[in-house]
Parts: C-alpha cells; structure tokens; sequence
C-alpha cells in the first residue's frame, strides 16, 4: 500500500492562498454549515438508481443544447423565400421558422450537431424519466413518506411530455404542422370552449400566425422554467429523505449503508453527466433524428404517409386511432367523443391514477409508517400486477399509434389490427394481470422453500431402500435475511359494519369496500416463513443424515457437470 | 432449544433470519497491489488524454471538413462533429467513474436515518407563533378587513382574465371556405383547370381553387401567406372519377357529379388532416394519419376509423370553355367538428334552402 503522505488542503500552498476567499465567503454566506452536513452524505447504490440520473443529466444536455440553438433559430411564422446552401429547397416559399431550422443544420458549423443531440436527449428525457418512475413504482419507494415526491415526478412526466412536443413543433416542417393540425382538431373538440380555445390559441383559425412564436416561450422559457423548479425540489426532498435502499444484512429501515458524496458519488454523477452526453453526442453523430429537410414547409394540403408524433406521443395517437367515430349532438351542441375521450381522457386518467395511485394503497393498506426499504415487485402481487396491467394498455396503445407500419412491415390488414386493438386494449391488461399477479406468487412460493428447504444442490442420493433424493443445502445467512427482510403481512378482518350493541357502523359501507378491497390486495399473497417454520426447518435439516455441510461451509451445489461449486 | 421456542411464542413481531449484519469489506486488486493500482492510474490517464487529443480533433475538424464532404452518403462534418465531441466526453466520464470504482476508497459507511416529521416540539413551538401571529394581526377580530381584502385580492384574478382577451379573435362560423358557384377547380401544383376529359376512370387529382393561383396576367395570387395557409386548410380537394355505375349519390347529389367526376374535401372530418391514400378497386380514401375510411363511391360515407362525418362533397359543373368549376360553396361543413358545428350548418342549411343532409 501506499505511504500515506497526505498533506491536508489548508496546507497546500494552493490551500493557503484561498484561505482569504474561502473564509470571505463563508463569513457572508455560512457555506461550511452546508458543507458539513452534505460533504459526506451518504447514497446507497444500486444500477436502478442511476436511471433518475440520466433524466435529470439529459435535461442539463437539453438546456446545453437548447441555447445554443436559439442563438440562431427565428421562432417566426413570416414568410421568406430560402436562400441557403441546400440546394433542395432553394427557391421555395417558407416561413422563417422552418427557413432558420434548415440554416442551422446546412449553414453554421455543428448546427446539426447540436440539433440532433438536442432531439436525441429529449427523447431520452422522457425515456429515462418513464422508466425512472416504473422503477419507484414496482419497489415501492413511493411509500410514506415519499409520496409527495411522486407527485412531482409524476408532474415532471407531464410537463415532459408537453415541453416535447412544443419543441418537435418549432421547426414548422411538414411533420411538425401535421401534429399542430392533430393538436387544432384536439383543442376543437373540446365540449363548449373548444371553437374559443383554438381561436385564442392559434389567435384566429387554424394556423394562424402566432402559434410558433407562442409555442416558443412556452418550450424555452415556460415550461423549462417550471421543470427546473420541479427538478430542484425533487432533489431537495430526495436529500431530505435520504435515498431508499434494498434490505440487506445491515441495511436497515433506519439507517442507508453506502458511499459518501465527496469523493465517489461526486464522482461517480459527474462522470455519469459525461457519459450521457458522451452518448447522446456520439448517436447523434452516427444516427439520424428528424430530418425536417426532407419533409418540406408546412403545406395544409399534404401529408406522408406514416405520419409519427415523437415516441411519447405514441399512446395517445393510437388511442385516438382506435376509437370508434362518436359523434353526437345534443341541444345543439356537437360533441366529438371521437377526438376529446382518447385525446384528452387517455392521458387524464394515466396520470390521475398515476399520481392517485400511493394515496390508493395506502388507505387499502392502512399503511403508516415508514418506508425506506425497496420491496422486490414480487413481494407486492397485485401492486405489481396493476403496473404490469398498465403498462400493457399503454402498450397496446402505443402499439396502435404505429398501426399503419406494422400492416405494412408485417402484411396486415390494418381494420383488423385496428380491432384487435381495441378489444386488446381493455382485454390484455386483465390477462397480464392475472398472469403477473401468479408469477409474483410462484416466485414468493420459491423464496420461501428456498428459505425453509434450503436450494436444491445437484447431489443425488441413493437410501438404503434404493429411493432416490436430491440433498438440500441452507442458503447462505445473509440471502436468507435478504429474502425474509420484508414486512409481514396485516390480519385480514372482516369489516365491522354493526358495533357490539346492534348499531350499524356509520362508516359501514366505506369499511366494507375497504375490507373488499384489502382481500382483493392481499388475497393469495404468501407472508415471510414464522420463527416457528425456520426453527422446525433448520431441526428437520439437522436430522437429516450425512448433513449437508459435509463439503464444507461453502459448497454451493454442484454444476451441470457435476463439480462441486463454491459459494 | 429453549431460546427457540421462546422466540417462537412471539411469532408476528420477531425475525424468522437475524440480521446477520455488514458482510466484512473486501479489498480490491487496487487495494493491496501498488502496481495495480498504478495500471490503473496510467489507465484512466490515458482515457483522459485521448479525450484532449479529440477535443483538439474537434476544432481541427471545425475547420476543415466543409458541408459538401460526406462520408458514407451521410454528412462527413456532422460525423466528424460528433465522433470527436461524444468520444472525448464518454472517455471523460468512463475515466472519472473508473477512478470512483477502483481508486477511490469503497468501504460502506453508514449514516443514520430520522423520521421525515418535525420534532413534537417544533409543531408545538410553531403552533404557538401562529397563534401569536394570528391573535397580533387581528385578522379574527376585525372580519371587515380580512373579507374585504380576500374580495379585494380575489378581483385581482378579473385583469387576468381580461389581459388574455385579446390572445385570438372570437371563434366565428368555419361554415364558409373560399369556394363559390363558377370557381375554377385546378391542379394543386401545376395550377392549372382541368377539364373532365383530363381525369382517366380510377384516377385521383388532388385539386385546389383557382384563387390559390394568379390570375392570368397576374403576378401573385389574390391570397398568399397565412390567409394562404388557413384558407387551404378547409378549401383543398382530391378529383376522383369513377364509373358512374358504381356511384350511389343520394338523391341530392345526383348531378353533383360529370361523368362520374365527383370532388370531395380532402381535409379529414377526424382531426383534419389532408386525405390522400386512394384505393382505385374499391373508391376508398384513407387518412394517413388514423386510419378513418371513407367510401367515395357512396357520398363520402365513414366505413372504417376515428371519424365521424363523411366528406363534405363539393358539386361540380362545367363553364363556357368546358373547364370544371364549383357550382357552389360546400353544402357540408369541412374540417374537424367543433362545438358550434351542428348550429352553423343549420344556418348554413336554411341559407342554401335544404333540408339538412
């Protein structure tokens, strides 16, 4: 090892210079109290934990990115006629939007660059933030007292999703108009407000001249402005709690077992903010995203054939793909159930019952206490059976947004596709249910024989009777506590609806419902071996003859081909 | 035995495993092996001077590969651009992050946890500023100021209100377009009319009013720009002639049509997008955008899809040179629906004496 020849940092020469300014400073500022507190703060680590990260640093890309483009960009709709250098468009009538989009990409040096990394990164964005949030949501770690920090995320999705959008809108190419014309027919439909909407929106009728300009405060200072707020308070609350952590041998519901801020995780974020952008950098340079040249100015009259919104509009186009043309009109008024149900209701109700969701389970739960230990999805059936059912539907939906590629890739006729769809849709997600609900079970069933039995070792032996049986070995203490270190489940009671006297509960039916739906949360769901089980388990294991440990403390079974493993 | 079966008397609240604690740390090869530690340490140094060299290359590349070069059909700057900054970043971050795993110390720490809730103390301490605060300002005592003020700032939301006015004109009837009785139809590029021998059986034209284009002797059309943009967004068309067999027209289309040339709206009832996807065998008009049907042979009606509306039909004559002209304004109203839509087209019913479609 290295001789520690460490000199502390107020003795480095360097050190002593900034001692006068560093000491400025905090004689004004009272940094060192920060510091001290969050210097060595410790973070847990775990792979999932690194995807909020990628969010967060493809934001700090976006805003890189995002500036250096409005250096040049014209958020204008005033028509010009392009004069630039690629020699396609030349000549052609264009507004100054989509002109100054093409001079970025042909005409200032790492323009496209920029372009493509900035397109890239968002997409990302939304990407990691999803899975981001799929990763809370089958753990658990939205639990008390975290669920206000869903709630934001839950927001950051959203405003995501619309930041998006405006920005894939800005370069006023043929594919951009398409999705604003998309957008116009959705504000339209609207019940009773919706002619108003679109006429204070688009300042008159569709397209106006103004969208662009409005859609570009929104996408560079509206709605960044609102992330950032968002963003600094999902970090802020995520010091305060401090990160949750799987169980483990030592890990505890009261303590977080890992590596310090300064230097690994400083380190370890910072390095990871490069890589990202590294990647991003390098796809952009090798794949191409959105080549609004190729699709010509914004025409009302013209369109391609497979039209595609950016991916995380996906679900809501195929909603609107698949539903049945409902239209009806009632004391005068139309109303267009076609457009505004999937249009406006499919995204209402993912994240409604997105952000309801912890609040749900817990009043099913009676859950108060809490949670900073990760349960394995398994250990949560139905809550993970609900997610898989959901992410199934915006599955099928996403899936009905690129209806017309996959008739053409795959010879489809896209009328039955689209029926599949749509019965698909309301019908998969029962199945991954229920199929996912008896997966998480099998699994616990698993764990626990694991537990209980020990694993199966691959030594077969012969009985004096000339039966058969395969030797069973205990599990390693600490996988043992891994896989026993989880709550254990409530008694299920029967609601009380009438009190010892006869009185009926006044609370009755809201008790009942409960109690249902505890039964329909809880039912099947196999709770951690008692102390009784392990002590009954390890006595069978010890009478066992020729113990198990014969090969030594840790023989890990054998191989396929019969070697004796070690743990 | 007996410490077993006592544990066992207190089943619901006691661990079936005992937290077997921290696993004793392991030491890396960077740990105990200087030299290894230094491999390392040339390693990641080395990372981070490619990473120099790459930036160096960035501005090297900046200046001399031009927008023309392409390397594999694709633009040679951008590749170039990008290679260099995405290499010199990745090998930046993989050389910190080796640095963190390998170099930096890895022993677990642990840190203790608090409940996320104040202390009761605190909420006592707060409740009782509050309560000084409150009790101070008078606010329970003296109700005319708070509800006043309350009223006050509430009327404040009225200016905000007002202020957005302006955002766009009042919603006004989308019944109309720009097309009226003895409009010529023409070609959506060319510009030019067409004349009913022009269009084969099966085909599909994709039409315009002539008003998009100048007039002869004209130098710019009559509307350009936005008014351009809006007015093609209700007022484009497609030209279909079929055999007039096949065509079923209710009974007050029947002389819409020439020789089994009918003109529809080409923008889509659904969300409007323009139509274009035309199936010559069976009449059908698909919407590229989600997929609505419509069968033009039988009045536009919707067979399939999203939409709700057929397609509005634009009836169709021909004027002294045998051009094809409109004979009329749309009877129906195009593009997407909208709240308004059921009274507009009846007023628009009683101005062209019908009796709803």
């Amino acid at each position: 090892m290295a001789t520690d020849t460490y000199t502390p940092i107020q003795d480095t020469k360097g050190g002593k210079k900034a001692a006068g300014p560093v000491g400025w400073i905090d004689d004004r500022l009272g940094v060192a109290g920060i510091a001290r507190k969050n210097m060595r703060k410790i973070f847990p680590e775990h792979w999932s934990f690194m995807l909020g990260e990628i969010a967060l640093w493809s934001f700090v890309i976006l805003l890189i990115t995002g500036t250096f483009l409005t250096l040049w960009f014209q958020p204008s709709m005033a028509e010009t006629v392009y004069n630039g250098s690629y020699e396609p468009l030349k000549g052609i009538e264009m507004s100054q939007a989509y002109a100054s989009t093409i001079d970025i990409s042909f005409d200032i040096r790492g323009g496209l660059l920029m372009r493509q990394i900035h397109h890239w990164a968002a997409a990302l964005f939304v990407a990691s933030m999803i899975v981001h949030m799929l990763r809370v949501f089958f753990t658990g770690a939205y639990r008390k007292p975290r669920e206000v920090n869903w709630l934001i995320g839950v927001g950051l999705i959203a405003l995501g999703m619309v930041e998006g959008f405006a920005g894939y809108s800005l370069p006023d190419d043929l594919l951009s108009g398409t999705g604003l014309r998309f957008v116009d027919g959705l504000i339209r439909s609207i019940p009773f407000v919706g002619s108003y909407l679109e006429f204070f929106i688009f300042g008159g009728e569709f397209p106006g001249d103004i969208i662009i300009p409005r859609l570009y405060m929104a996408h560079i200072l509206l709605i960044p402005a609102l992330l950032l707020g968002l963003i600094a308070a999902h970090m802020l609350l995520l010091v305060y709690h401090k990160h949750t952590q799987w169980p483990g041998p030592g890990r505890t519901n009261e303590n977080v077992v890992g590596y310090p801020m300064l230097p690994v995780y400083a380190a370890k974020a910072g390095g990871f903010f490069f890589i990202v952008f590294g990647f991003t950098a390098l796809f952009s340079a090798i794949i191409q995203i959105n080549p609004v040249w190729a699709y010509g100015p914004y025409n009302p009259a013209e369109v391609t054939a497979g039209s595609q919104p950016d991916w995380y509009m996906g679900f809501s186009e195929g909603l609107v793909r698949l539903m049945p043309g409902w239209e009806s009109t009632i004391f005068g008024w139309t109303f267009s159930w076609n457009v505004v149900i999937p249009g406006m209701g499919g995204l209402g109700l993912l994240f409604t019952s997105l952000a309801l969701w912890p609040f749900i389970e817990r009043w099913i739960t009676q859950d108060d206490r809490e949670h900073h230990l990760l349960e394995r999805p398994r250990d949560a059936p139905t809550r993970t059976a609900l997610g898989v059912a959901g992410m199934t539907a915006y599955g099928v939906g996403w899936a009905a947004g690129g209806n017309d590629i996959i008739a053409t890739h795959f010879h489809l006729d896209i009328y039955t596709l689209t029926w599949i769809f749509r019965i698909g849709f309301f019908l998969f997600p029962v199945i991954a249910f229920l199929i996912v609900r008896r997966i998480c079970i099998g699994l616990q069933h698993r764990d626990h024989d694991n537990v209980l039995h020990g694993y199966e070792t691959g030594v077969i032996e012969r009985s004096p009777s000339g039966g058969y049986t395969e030797r069973h070995a205990p599990l390693p203490a600490s996988t043992q506590y891994e896989l026993t270190a989880r709550q254990r489940l409530p008694q299920l009671e029967a609601a009380v609806v009438v009190d010892a006297n006869g009185v009926e509960n006044q609370a009755g039916r809201k008790e009942r419902l409960r109690a249902r739906l505890r039964h329909f949360y809880y039912q099947g769901v196999l709770d951690k071996p008692t102390v009784d089980e392990v002590h009954h388990a390890e006595e069978h294991l010890s009478h066992f003859e020729g113990h198990p440990n014969s090969h030594g403390d840790d023989f890990g079974g054998v191989s396929d081909a019969g070697v004796p493993k070690q743990h | 035995m007996s410490e077993l079966d006592k544990h066992g008397s207190n089943l619901p609240v006691a661990e079936p495993i005992p937290d077997p604690g921290l696993p004793e740390h392991q030491y890396r090869v960077t740990d105990v092996d200087e030299s290894q530690a230094r491999r390392t340490e040339r390693q990641i140094s080395l990372m981070f001077g490619i990473a120099t060299l790459l930036a160096i290359g960035f501005c090297v590349a900046y200046v001399t590969v031009d927008f023309e070069t392409t390397f594999l059909g694709w633009s040679a700057q951008n590749f170039a651009l990008g290679m260099t900054l995405g290499g010199a970043l990745l090998l930046i971050g993989v050389g910190i992050i080796q640095w963190a795993k390998k170099i930096m110390q890895d022993h677990e720490m642990i840190e203790m946890r608090h409940p996320a809730k104040s202390s009761d103390d605190d909420r006592v301490a707060v409740l009782a500023d509050l309560n000084a605060g409150i009790k101070e300002s008078q606010i329970g005592r003296r109700p005319l100021i708070r509800n006043s003020l309350l009223g006050a700032v509430g009327a404040l939301a009225l200016p905000g209100v007002f202020l957005l006015r302006d955002l766009g004109p009042l919603p006004h009837s989308q019944a109309h377009t720009v097309w009226k009785k003895g409009m010529r139809v023409v070609n959506d590029i060319s510009g030019l009319p067409l004349r009913p021998s022009d269009i084969e059986v099966g085909q599909l034209i994709n039409g315009e009013p002539a008003v998009f284009f100048p007039a002869e002797g004209e130098e710019e059309a009559e509307i350009h720009g936005h008014e351009l943009l809006a007015a093609k967004a209700k007022a484009a068309v497609v030209v279909v002639r079929m055999r007039p067999d096949d065509i079923t027209p209710d009974a007050e289309k029947a002389n819409w049509g020439i020789d089994g040339i009918l003109c529809y709206s080409k923008i889509c009832t659904h969300v409007g997008c323009p139509i274009s996807l035309w199936e010559q065998q069976t009449h059908h008009l698909l919407c590229p955008c989600h997929q609505s049907t419509f069968d033009l042979a039988d009045n536009g009606k919707v067979i399939f899809g999203p939409a709700h509306r057929p397609l509005p039909q634009l009836p169709l004559g021909l004027d002294a040179q045998g051009y094809i002209i409109a004979m009329s304004d749309f009877p129906d109203i195009v593009a997407p629906s909208y709240p308004e839509l059921a009274r507009d087209q009846k007023r628009l019913d009683d101005e062209n004496n019908r009796d709803g479609a």
